[in-house]
């Protein structure tokens, strides 16, 4: 039971990584009452502009060795910041300064971001002519994917808790300060603000677009790190298109499965990267492997569940942001 | 003076009820804008000279007899998709969910025609096939719309789950149907005896989706402007509070509209097994129950201006495969041209609902 447990938990962390970056980026917008839909977009944009900064970055290295791995790191990750940055900003250009959509903003930037992510992930070998038969940065991803020391000689401790990437341990310390940020501290109780009633905020002196601007932004970089995480340390630094999938939307539906609190963001992502892989564990016998696509459906149907349940609670604590979804316009009171 | 409150640069005032001429005229300043910066971005990526580019563009839409054919065919199932869309969000009902109330149509009308292919005669089967899509269709809408009307259950997740339920329902069929074993895909269904094929009208496999299309956008027009039931969704979309003060079930008018729009998009499943591919796969929709939204959006969901802008994203889609194609580049070439033109249409709106006011000279000169 054990050994199931070190090697099952391990992979759920794995698979949840990536959509705890999401979540609790997408909490840091939704709690500035902006419903960005463009999260799986975002993290598409954020994956591949890592995956072209450390291309780059590997072919001008005569050899691997060679590579620092200061710059190693760095290159992916200040790409995908800012490509996820772009994104963050062309969705706020979008829904706050010129107050459209936010639904319409969102499903665009998934349409236009998965494109993306997919076009120079299946064309950036023929755009710069390379002779690589695929992209495969496992120079990179060694970086990223490097443990702990001194994981390997703690047994089943090291297993669960220090055998991951430092990405992972980004995730959760982000969600911790997200936590803090939100709840202590007078940052956080403006955004809130915004969040939940612009015009008053705006009447107390908050700048609600600017906080807006501020909240769809971090949070686009935060949620463009999850997909960094994805190729660089899940996938081993291999990209292949539409891999990453519906992890974005599942990001989302996360949102609402914690209620808008990144701490239990943390406890959810892992228990739904369980979910996410739990069907590798249910047998199915040989002659029955149609059976695996039915169980893949576990996560979605508990998210259904889920959320038909907390809808019937109806809690005054778990609601949403009040104003979530609508465009602030000042003089529309 | 000093006193004085400094006014800021420009403000943004809100235009009541702009003209439908100043509205086109954004727009297709939009479009053109969009047009050229995605010819420029073609342009960078491909080495094409830009004149060129919209010359590939237009050959790969309506370059031949049979590229026009598809290029309409194409055309009329994005607008059967956006139209099947439009009375959930006239509604403000969220539903992104026409992937999978597609896929549960399409599936149906897989399992009538793999099922029933050898025991009932054609008619019959293709009479369970229609009835079979929209009766899977109008289910997959009809379980999000029930928990909305009971415990307003956030729809856009729920449709958003029920995709990947109909997704993986119908990988799980590929697998159990899949012909030959191992292979992983059903191929074409009842390729000998046609059977569960729909009909050629005028001896053109093209004819009956456009067809289609024509009369459901035209009823669907119809429904929501002139009968009673249309005229309940508009006051549920502008106030739910309203409808209920007046008497109107909001519970009954959620159902009911999404019964409807699931089983159109069940319909539009239909069309595509039954009629276009004969064959059932787990991508048939394509990321088009979503487009659909974007497209039934930009036209204030009014179903006869969809004709024109399925008509520009499909143009769109094909004139980039057809670039991206002879450049041997990524099909998702197409998914970003598309984005730009909908980021430029969407960001447009705003110039036709509000206007900048700038600050006025004579308060400058008093400084």
């Amino acid at each position: 039971m054990l050994s199931f447990l070190t090697t099952f938990i391990p992979r759920a962390v794995v698979q949840g990584i990536p959509l705890l970056f999401g979540c609790t980026g997408e909490i840091i917008t939704e709690k500035s009452g902006n419903l960005n839909l463009g999260i799986p977009g975002v993290m598409y944009v954020g994956a591949i502009c890592g995956v072209i900064g450390s291309f780059f970055y590997e072919r001008s290295v005569p050899d691997p060795s060679m590579m620092s791995p200061v710059l190693a790191i760095m290159i992916p990750l200040l790409c995908c910041l800012l490509g996820s940055l772009l994104m963050g900003l062309l969705y706020s250009f979008l829904t706050v300064t010129l107050k459209a959509n936010q639904n319409v903003v969102g499903l665009a930037m998934t349409t236009f971001g998965v494109g993306f992510g997919n076009f120079f992930g299946g064309s950036l070998i023929k755009l710069v002519d390379s002779d690589v038969p695929s992209i495969a940065l496992t120079n990179t991803s060694a970086y990223f994917s490097r443990k702990l020391p001194f994981a390997e000689d703690l047994g089943w401790f090291g297993d669960l808790f220090l055998s991951y990437g430092f990405m992972t341990y980004l995730s959760v310390a982000i969600a911790l300060l997200a936590a803090y940020v939100l709840r202590h501290t007078r940052v956080g109780l403006h955004l809130r603000a915004v969040g939940e009633n612009p015009y008053t905020a705006d009447a107390v002196g908050i700048s609600v677009s600017r906080y807006k601007y501020a909240a769809t932004c971090i949070g686009c970089m935060i949620a463009g790190l999850g997909g960094l995480y994805y190729v660089m340390d899940y996938a081993t630094g291999v990209w292949s298109n539409n891999a990453f999938g519906d992890r974005g939307w599942l990001a989302i539906a996360l949102v609402i499965f914690t209620v808008w609190r990144p701490v239990l963001g943390i406890f959810a992502s892992f228990l739904f990267g369980g979910l996410y892989i739990l069907y590798l564990y249910i047998p199915t016998g040989m002659d029955h492997m149609e059976l695996r696509e039915l169980y893949k459906m576990i996560p979605y149907i508990v998210t259904l569940v889920v959320l038909v349940i907390t809808s019937i609670r109806n809690k005054k604590d778990d609601q949403p942001p009040e104003s979530l979804g609508q465009s602030y316009f000042r003089e529309e009171r | 003076m000093n006193d004085k409150i400094k006014e800021p640069l420009f403000h943004i005032v809100k235009r009541d009820a702009p003209p439908i001429s100043r509205a086109l005229a954004v727009r297709a300043v939009a479009i053109i804008l969009a047009m050229i910066l995605c010819g420029i971005v073609t342009t960078v990526t491909t080495g094409l000279d830009p004149i060129q580019v919209y010359e590939s563009l237009f050959v790969g839409a309506f370059g031949s007899r049979r590229k026009i054919w598809i290029t309409m065919q194409n055309v009329s199932i994005l607008l059967l998709i956006a139209v099947a869309l439009t009375p959930a969000f006239r509604m403000r009902f969220w539903n992104v969910g026409g992937e999978g109330q597609i896929l549960a149509g399409g599936l149906a009308a897989a399992a009538c025609m793999i099922c029933l292919g050898d025991k009932l005669p054609n008619a019959l089967v293709i009479l369970c096939m229609v009835v079979g899509s929209l009766a899977a269709g109008a289910l997959w809408g009809f379980i999000p719309a029930f928990f909305k009307s009971r415990w307003n259950t956030n729809e856009t997740l729920s449709t958003l789950m029920m995709n990947y339920i109909a997704t993986q329902l119908v990988a799980f069929f590929t697998i159990v149907w899949e012909v030959p074993k191992g292979s992983g895909k059903i191929g074409i269904i009842n390729q000998d005896s046609n059977v569960g094929w729909l009909p050629q009208l005028f001896g053109s496999r093209y004819i009956l989706p456009i067809l289609v299309a024509v009369v459901i956008t035209i009823l669907m027009y119809v429904y929501l402007n002139y009968f009673k039931h249309g005229y309940e969704i508009s006051v549920v979309g502008e106030s739910e509070k309203t409808a209920r003060y007046v008497g109107i079930k909001v519970g009954k008018v959620i159902v009911r509209t999404m019964l409807l729009s699931g089983a159109l998009c069940g319909l539009v499943g239909l069309l595509l097994v039954g009629g276009i591919n004969h064959t059932v796969t787990t991508t048939i929709a394509d990321g088009q129950g979503f487009t659909g939204v974007l497209v039934a959006w930009m036209c204030k969901f009014n179903p006869l201006t969809m004709v024109f802008s399925s008509l520009l994203i499909i143009f769109m889609n094909r004139g980039a495969s057809e670039i991206s194609t002879s450049f041997g580049l990524n099909q998702s070439y197409a998914d970003i041209l598309t984005g730009i033109i909908l980021f430029f249409i969407i960001g447009c709106e705003f110039f036709i609902n509000y206007k900048v006011q700038f600050r006025k000279k004579s308060a400058k000169e008093v400084q």
